[in-house]
C-alpha cells in the first residue's frame, strides 16, 4: 500500500449548469520518503489538487488515502507550504512559527516550543529577522518563514504548492537547495507542485505532468535517474537530464497544442467596406 | 547572533505615543526652518483671517441691530428717546445692547467669565464640603447618605459630564456592536436574519432613539426619585452611534482573507483560537474604523440628546444659554461651540492613532 494514494478522484465546483469539472480521474500513489513533483500549466487545477491532498477540499467522487486512511480534514501530519506564503501580517516571524509549533505540540512546555521556533527560524537563516513582521521582509525571506512554519510542525509529509513561483531565479535556486537539504536530512515524503520543469527535475524523484483543465488529469510519469546530491551546473550536461527534460517539455507542448486545436472554429468576418461620405 | 523572541505584542503598547512625542520634540535640521515657518505661518495667517472676518461680520450685525433700535425709538417715541437709546448703546450699558453674533473679544471675555465662575463654584464647593465634613461623618457612621453639594454646575463640570456621557455611550456601543458584529460576520445565515434589523434601525434619528430609551428607562426607574438623565442620555448616545461599528465589524469579520482561513485550517486551530488569533486580528483595522466613526457620531448626537434629556452637559448648557437671553449668553454659546469642536477633534485624533496602531496593510503577509 502506498503512503499517499488518490483513486479515481474527481473534483468539480458548482452545481447544474454552472458546474465546472476541474479534475477528473486522478490516480496517484506516492511511496514513503519519495519526492514527487507535479508539473502543469497555470490554471490546470494544481492548487485544487493540493487542497484535496491536504484536506482543505473534499473530492466530488473517488478517494484520497493517506497511510491507508481516507483524508477527511487537515492534519498536522501533512504540512503545507502555500503558494502565497500566507503569513499572518500582524505577527512577527517568531510568532508566526510559534503559533504553528504550539498547535503541533500542545502538551509541550513553552521553553521547548521556543527552542523549536528558534531552531527552525535559524535553519532557514532568518534568526536576525525573528522579531520582524512579514512586511519588513523580502519575498524570499517570507517564503523561508513559510517553509520554517511548515517544517517546525514536524509533518510526515510536506506538500508544497508552487512555493517558489513568485521568486526571482537566484532566490529560487537558493531556496530549492535549502528545501532539498532539509528534505534529505530526514527523508520526509514530499510533494511539489510547480510550473517549472527544470525545478521539478532538479528536486524530484518522479515528475507527473498535469494535463490542463477543465477535466484535468495526470499524464504519464517520468522517472528522474540522476544521482543525489544533484549539482545544478553539472546537471545541465547530464544526458539523462537532457533526455528527461526534452521528453517532459515535448509532452507538455503536445498537450498544449492539443488544447489549442480543440477550438478550431472558423469565424467568418462580415464583408463590410467603409462608406464614402464624399460622393 | 542570539536573539530573544518576543511573543507578546512588543513595541505596541505605547507605540502610538511615539508620533506624539516626536511632534513635541522636533528635531530641527538645517533647511527645516523655512518650510516649517511657511507651514505654521500659513496656519497662523488663516486663523487671523478667520478672526478678522468674524470680527467684521459681528461688527456689521451689531450695527444693523443698533441702527434698527435707534430707528424704532425715533419712529415710536421721537427724537429724545432716539438720542437716549444711542447714548445708552454707546455707553455699553447692558440693558440696551444689541443681542447678536458676539465678536471674538466678547467670546474671549465670556470664556474668562466661565473660568472665573468655575473657580468661584469650586471654592464654594470646597467650603461646603469642609463645613459639612463633621456632619457627614456622623451621617455615614449612622449608615445614612452623606449630604453632597447640589449647587449649580460650573462650565468645567458641564464639559466633564458631556465627556463622561460620550464615553459611557461609546463603551456601550462597543460592548453591543463588536460582539454582535463578530457573530453576524461569522454566520451568513445570521447576517441575513439580522439584516432587516440593521437596515431599519440604522437611519433612525437621535431624537427618536432618545424617546425610545426614555420610555423604557422611565418605567425601569419607576418610583425612584434619583436623576436618570445621565443613564438615558448615555444609552441613547450608544444606541445612535453603534451602527457604524456593527456594520464594519460584520464586514471585517466576513471578509477575512481566505489565505488566513486556510492557514487556520491547516494549523488546525480550534474555533476560539481561530476567532481570536486569526479572524479578529485581521478585522481589527475595519473594527477600529467603525469605532472611530462611532465616537464622532456619539459626540455629535450627544448635544441634541443632552438637550432633550436635561442632562447637565454641553447640550443643555447651550440650550439654556439660548433660552436665558442674557447679554453674554450668545458669547457663551460660541464658547461652548468651540469647546465642542475642539473636544470632537481631539477624540477623533485619539481614535485615529489607535486605529493606525492596530492596522496593517492587507497584502503584508502575501
Amino acid at each position: 500500500m502506498a503512503y499517499l494514494e488518490l483513486n479515481n478522484v474527481y473534483k468539480s465546483y458548482g452545481e447544474g449548469d454552472n458546474r465546472t469539472d476541474v479534475l477528473s480521474n486522478i490516480n496517484l500513489s506516492i511511496e514513503e520518503g519519495e519526492f514527487v513533483a507535479i508539473v502543469g500549466f497555470t490554471g490546470s487545477g494544481k492548487t485544487t489538487l493540493v487542497n484535496l491532498i491536504n484536506g482543505l477540499l473534499k473530492p466530488t467522487s473517488g478517494e484520497v488515502l493517506f497511510k491507508g486512511e481516507p483524508v477527511v480534514d487537515t492534519s498536522h501530519e501533512r504540512g503545507v507550504i502555500f503558494q502565497n506564503y500566507s503569513l499572518l501580517p500582524w505577527l512577527t516571524v517568531g510568532q508566526n512559527v510559534y503559533m504553528a509549533v504550539k498547535e503541533a505540540f500542545p502538551k509541550e512546555k513553552k521553553a521547548f516550543l521556543m527552542k523549536r521556533v528558534k531552531d527552525y527560524v535559524g535553519m532557514v537563516s532568518l534568526t536576525p529577522a525573528i522579531n520582524k513582521r512579514p512586511k519588513e521582509l523580502s519575498g524570499g525571506m517570507r517564503q523561508r518563514v513559510a517553509v520554517a512554519r511548515a517544517l517546525a510542525m514536524n509533518p510526515e509529509m510536506i506538500i508544497m504548492d508552487e512555493p517558489l513561483g513568485a521568486l526571482d531565479a537566484l532566490t529560487r535556486g537558493n531556496l530549492q537547495d535549502e528545501i532539498l537539504n532539509i528534505w534529505s536530512q530526514d527523508k520526509r515524503t514530499a510533494l511539489l507542485i510547480t510550473n517549472d520543469v527544470d525545478e521539478g527535475i532538479y528536486m524530484a524523484d518522479r515528475i507527473i505532468p498535469l494535463k490542463p483543465g477543465p477535466n484535468a488529469t495526470l499524464g504519464p510519469e517520468f522517472k528522474i535517474d540522476i544521482e543525489r546530491p544533484r549539482d545544478k551546473t553539472a546537471m545541465n550536461d547530464n544526458p539523462n537530464f537532457k533526455k528527461t527534460r526534452n521528453a517532459i517539455i515535448e509532452y507538455l507542448m503536445d498537450i498544449g497544442e492539443a488544447r489549442k486545436s480543440v477550438s478550431n472554429e472558423i469565424y467568418e468576418l462580415p464583408d463590410i467596406a467603409p462608406k464614402s461620405f464624399v460622393a | 547572533m542570539e536573539q530573544d523572541i518576543t511573543l507578546n505584542k512588543e513595541g505596541q503598547g505605547l507605540a502610538f505615543l511615539k508620533p506624539l512625542v516626536a511632534k513635541f520634540t522636533p528635531k530641527f535640521q538645517k533647511g527645516d526652518l523655512v518650510p516649517w515657518l511657511k507651514k505654521s505661518g500659513i496656519t497662523l495667517l488663516s486663523i487671523l483671517l478667520f478672526l478678522g472676518l468674524w470680527h467684521m461680520g459681528s461688527k456689521a450685525l451689531y450695527n444693523i441691530e443698533a441702527n434698527y433700535k435707534i430707528e424704532k425709538a425715533l419712529t415710536e417715541q421721537g427724537q429724545v428717546a432716539a438720542d437716549a437709546e444711542r447714548d445708552c448703546i454707546a455707553s455699553g450699558e447692558s440693558s440696551c445692547q444689541p443681542n447678536t453674533l458676539p465678536s471674538p473679544t466678547q467670546v474671549w471675555a465670556s470664556l474668562q467669565t466661565l473660568i472665573a465662575d468655575h473657580k468661584v463654584i469650586n471654592a464654594d464647593k470646597a467650603a461646603f464640603n469642609q463645613k459639612m465634613a463633621a456632619t457627614n461623618a456622623k451621617l455615614v457612621a449612622k449608615g445614612k447618605n452623606a449630604i453632597v453639594y447640589t449647587g449649580r454646575a460650573s462650565f468645567v463640570d458641564i464639559v466633564l459630564t458631556s465627556i463622561k456621557t460620550v464615553f459611557a455611550g461609546f463603551l456601550l456601543a462597543l460592548l453591543i456592536a463588536v460582539p454582535i458584529g463578530v457573530v453576524i460576520g461569522l454566520s451568513p445565515s445570521l447576517r441575513s436574519a439580522f439584516n432587516w434589523f440593521i437596515q431599519i434601525f440604522k437611519p433612525v434619528s437621535p431624537v427618536v432613539w432618545y424617546l425610545l430609551v426614555f420610555m423604557i428607562v422611565k418605567t425601569l426607574y419607576i418610583g425612584d426619585s434619583s436623576d436618570n438623565a445621565f443613564v438615558i442620555s448615555f444609552i441613547s448616545v450608544g444606541l445612535c452611534a453603534m451602527w457604524a461599528t456593527l456594520v464594519n465589524t460584520a464586514m471585517g469579520v466576513s471578509s477575512v482573507d481566505k489565505d488566513y482561513i486556510n492557514v487556520a485550517k491547516v494549523l488546525k486551530l480550534g474555533t476560539f483560537q481561530k476567532i481570536f488569533k486569526v479572524i479578529l486580528p485581521s478585522s481589527l483595522p475595519l473594527i477600529f474604523t467603525g469605532l472611530r466613526i462611532t465616537l464622532s457620531v456619539a459626540w455629535m448626537v450627544l448635544i441634541a440628546i443632552e438637550l432633550l434629556a436635561q442632562s447637565q452637559g454641553l447640550g443643555l448648557f447651550v440650550w439654556e444659554e439660548f433660552q436665558n437671553g442674557a447679554n453674554d449668553s450668545n458669547a457663551k454659546i460660541i464658547v461652548a461651540m468651540f469647546v465642542i469642536g475642539i473636544i470632537g477633534f481631539l477624540l477623533d485624533r485619539i481614535m485615529l492613532s489607535v486605529q493606525n496602531m492596530v492596522s496593517f496593510n492587507k497584502n503584508e503577509g502575501v
